[in-house]
């Protein structure tokens, strides 16, 4: 069924239009990679989806398991199951990462009716979360993402999705800025949550991410719409032929945007 | 002359001076007839002084005080368990109005080599023994209050150790503000020798009742004996309508090492004075200062360092957390004289305002008169990173709870640095009450 769906979403920012008319559905079980060039609108489709202030929703809606998801706060749509890896993660000094979790995994829960996890229950999954991202376990001891490098900020992303397991997943560039081995390691935490319940949007600038996270579906967005979809092909054309020549394509192509994704 | 309570405390003088300790004793009573002098002709600091220029102390002169002698029976009525003090776990002395008060103290387990005493029964009994130390380690620019409490303290700590001693847990001095009769002006002294390669932890802590506007003027002088090393807390917790002017005086001998934390959450206007004289090779103080301000409180701490020798270390880090109408002031004064050459002196002031209508001032100072030195200063004012509250918010915490988070975040960087494990608990707890008090009170306006 379907998970995610945005129609015709307008976005702006300081009154600038971003989005200029987004239509995506995304079903559980799927992953969704969404390209494009700088200042195409993938960042800001992101965060519109998890509600950061400073995005202005002009049009459109997006529907998420059945309820409008623009109505919800940034903590709601936490509750509800979506997830932002960041671009750029915060460094929050004084908090530390494991007290972030705890913090989270139990608002979550207290969320869903269930009990707060108890300190040894709660210890032994963050310790096995740790080992699918491949992340020293002494960063859970030090303040969120401060001093990280730049390879250990988005594994901490990673591995905070590994522990709050969304229902939605959105990763944005989160592989921008990473050495092969810790673009590996993100990819295989991400692999890892691939499941039947859940659905991944990956967010990237490169075709090399999705060597590693192979997509269901590829979204190109120009100018703040979708332009093309296609599979995983589409990405290796991108790579081959670049940004520009899917642009020059794009008129040809105005028809796919509405059908995308709709598998 | 700048106003009538200062008449009032001057005559009130030579009936007092009599009673106070020590005033058969020719020194001791010439030191308070010369502070006497100058208090007489230069007064209570105005804002026309630099160094008070954001903090008008007309609020502490609009009534006058009654200056405490030794009533002993202040003590009686006070139950430390109904004000929630946990029982001591090692020395505690514990002044009421500023005086000793030997039946709430306690000093079963003080290590060997460690005096703790009333400082006037030394005075009365001993003078000669702190007369190299006592009124000697305030420069000659002590303001006003100081000079005050030179010219009518009788009473306070005084804390020895002996030559090589590692005290096996803190001192703490008690000082608590019991009032009867409103108004009550309570001035301790207090005088704390460490001897050549000693080491231990003292922990002074001012209370007192919400709801009376009350006055504590304190005065601490320190001695560092050379190699000693002393951790020294000052916990300012005083009534919501009480005045707190406390002055700390350090001088350094080659190789002492002071770590001094200054906690201030208490009071309602509140001025903290540290001086010290790093005067000999190889000495060093850190400086921890955390402030927590909110309603109308107003909060000054001003710090002054001096590099007078060589090779001399300072680092000093305040931060303050200010909401509501509060005000609070940050003067950091770093002096590196000429022959303070390698001299390493860093200081850093950071401020949150949680509030629209509550204040910084601050004003970080560095003179440098040396050549070859390493030095930095910095201070900022600033709020909630908006993107960590974000960020916070994506985890699924809630935004009231994401901000209270990262406020008190903000201030457990300083209280980290409280190496007393029962110490640091209790703050803790204080100051994330104090945040969250915050929160309520919001709600209601």
């Amino acid at each position: 069924m379907t998970m995610l769906k945005i129609n015709d979403l307008h976005a702006s920012i300081d009154g600038k239009a971003i989005l200029k008319g987004i239509d995506l559905e995304v079903k559980a079980g799927e992953v969704h990679a969404i390209m494009g060039p700088n200042g195409s609108g993938k960042s800001t489709l992101a965060n519109v989806l998890v509600g950061r202030d400073g995005y202005t929703v002009t049009r459109g809606r997006v529907t998420y398991n059945g309820q409008n998801l623009l109505e919800l706060s940034p903590e709601e749509r936490a509750h509800e199951g979506i997830f932002l890896a960041f671009q750029y993660p915060v460094e929050i000094p004084g908090v530390s990462n494991i007290n972030l979790l705890k913090a989270s995994v139990n608002a979550v829960r207290k969320h869903r009716g269930e009990k707060e996890l108890d300190a040894i229950d709660f210890l032994k999954l963050v310790k096995a979360k740790l080992k699918t991202v491949d992340m020293k376990q002494e960063l859970l001891y030090r303040s969120v993402n401060e001093g990280f490098s730049g390879g250990e900020k988005k594994r901490n992303e990673v591995f905070q999705m590994a522990v709050l397991e969304p229902t939605l997943a959105i990763m944005d560039e989160t592989d921008s800025g990473l050495d092969i081995d810790a673009l590996k390691a993100v990819a295989s935490g991400v692999n890892a949550l691939r499941a039947d319940d859940r659905a991944i949007i990956v967010v990237t600038h490169y075709q090399r991410l999705l060597d590693y996270i192979v997509p269901d579906y590829v979204h190109v967005l120009a100018h703040g719409s979708v332009i093309k979809s296609g599979d995983k092909s589409l990405a290796l054309e991108l790579e081959k032929h670049g940004y520009g020549w899917i642009e020059s394509h794009a008129d040809d192509q105005a028809g796919a945007a509405t059908v995308s994704g709709a598998g | 002359m700048n106003d009538l309570a200062i008449n009032d405390y001057l005559g009130a003088h030579p009936d007092m001076s009599a009673a106070l300790a020590g005033s058969a004793t020719a020194w001791v009573a010439q030191t308070r007839r010369d502070a006497l002098e100058r208090f007489q002709s230069e007064g209570f600091p105005t804002p026309r002084h630099e160094a008070w220029r954001y903090t008008n102390v007309r609020p502490i002169l609009k009534q006058s005080f009654t200056p405490s002698v030794a009533q002993r029976d202040d003590a009686e009525e006070i139950d430390l368990e109904k004000l929630s003090i946990t029982p001591a776990v090692g020395p505690r002395l514990v002044f009421v109005n500023g005086h000793l008060s030997s039946r709430l103290s306690t000093l079963d387990d003080i290590d060997a080599g460690v005096r703790a005493r009333s400082l006037a029964a030394v005075l009365d009994n001993e003078p000669d023994s702190v007369k190299p130390h006592l009124a000697r380690q305030m420069p000659g620019c002590a303001h006003g209050f100081t000079i005050f409490n030179t010219a009518f303290a009788g009473d306070g700590a005084l804390i020895e150790l002996d030559a090589g001693v590692k005290a096996t847990q803190p001192i703490e001095l008690l000082y608590i503000v019991s009032t009867p009769n409103p108004g009550a002006l309570a001035q301790p002294r207090n005088l704390l020798i460490a001897g050549p390669n000693s080491e231990a932890q003292i922990v002074e802590r001012y209370i007192g009742p919400d709801g009376d506007a009350y006055f504590t003027n304190v005065v601490t002088e320190i001695v560092l004996q050379q190699d000693a090393r002393l951790g020294h807390y000052k916990l300012q917790e005083e009534g919501d309508k009480a005045f707190h002017v406390g002055g700390l005086f350090v001088r350094h001998e080659t190789g002492s090492r002071l770590y001094a934390h200054s906690i201030s959450i208490g009071g309602s206007l509140v001025r903290n004075d540290v001086h010290v004289v790093l005067g000999a090779p190889h000495s060093a103080c850190v400086l921890n200062g955390l402030y927590v301000a909110g309603g109308r409180q107003h909060v000054d701490n001003h710090t002054h360092i001096d590099h007078a020798e060589p090779d001399t270390n300072s680092n000093e880090v305040y931060k303050g957390i200010v909401d509501g109408r509060a005000r609070a002031v940050f003067q950091g004064r770093v002096v590196v004289h000429q022959d303070a050459q390698r001299s390493d002196a860093q200081q850093s002031n950071k401020n949150l305002l949680l509030s629209r209508n509550a204040e910084v001032d601050t004003k970080p100072q560095l003179e440098i008169y040396a050549d070859d030195v390493a030095c930095s200063h910095g201070a900022t004012v600033g709020q909630l990173d908006p993107d960590a509250v974000f960020y916070l918010r994506s985890r699924g915490v809630a935004e009231e709870a994401a901000r209270g988070l990262l406020t008190y975040a903000f201030a457990n960087d300083a209280v980290e640095k409280i190496q007393i494990v029962s110490l640091r608990e209790r703050l803790e707890s204080v100051i994330a009450a104090k945040l969250l008090k915050r929160d309520s009170v919001e709600e209601l306006l």
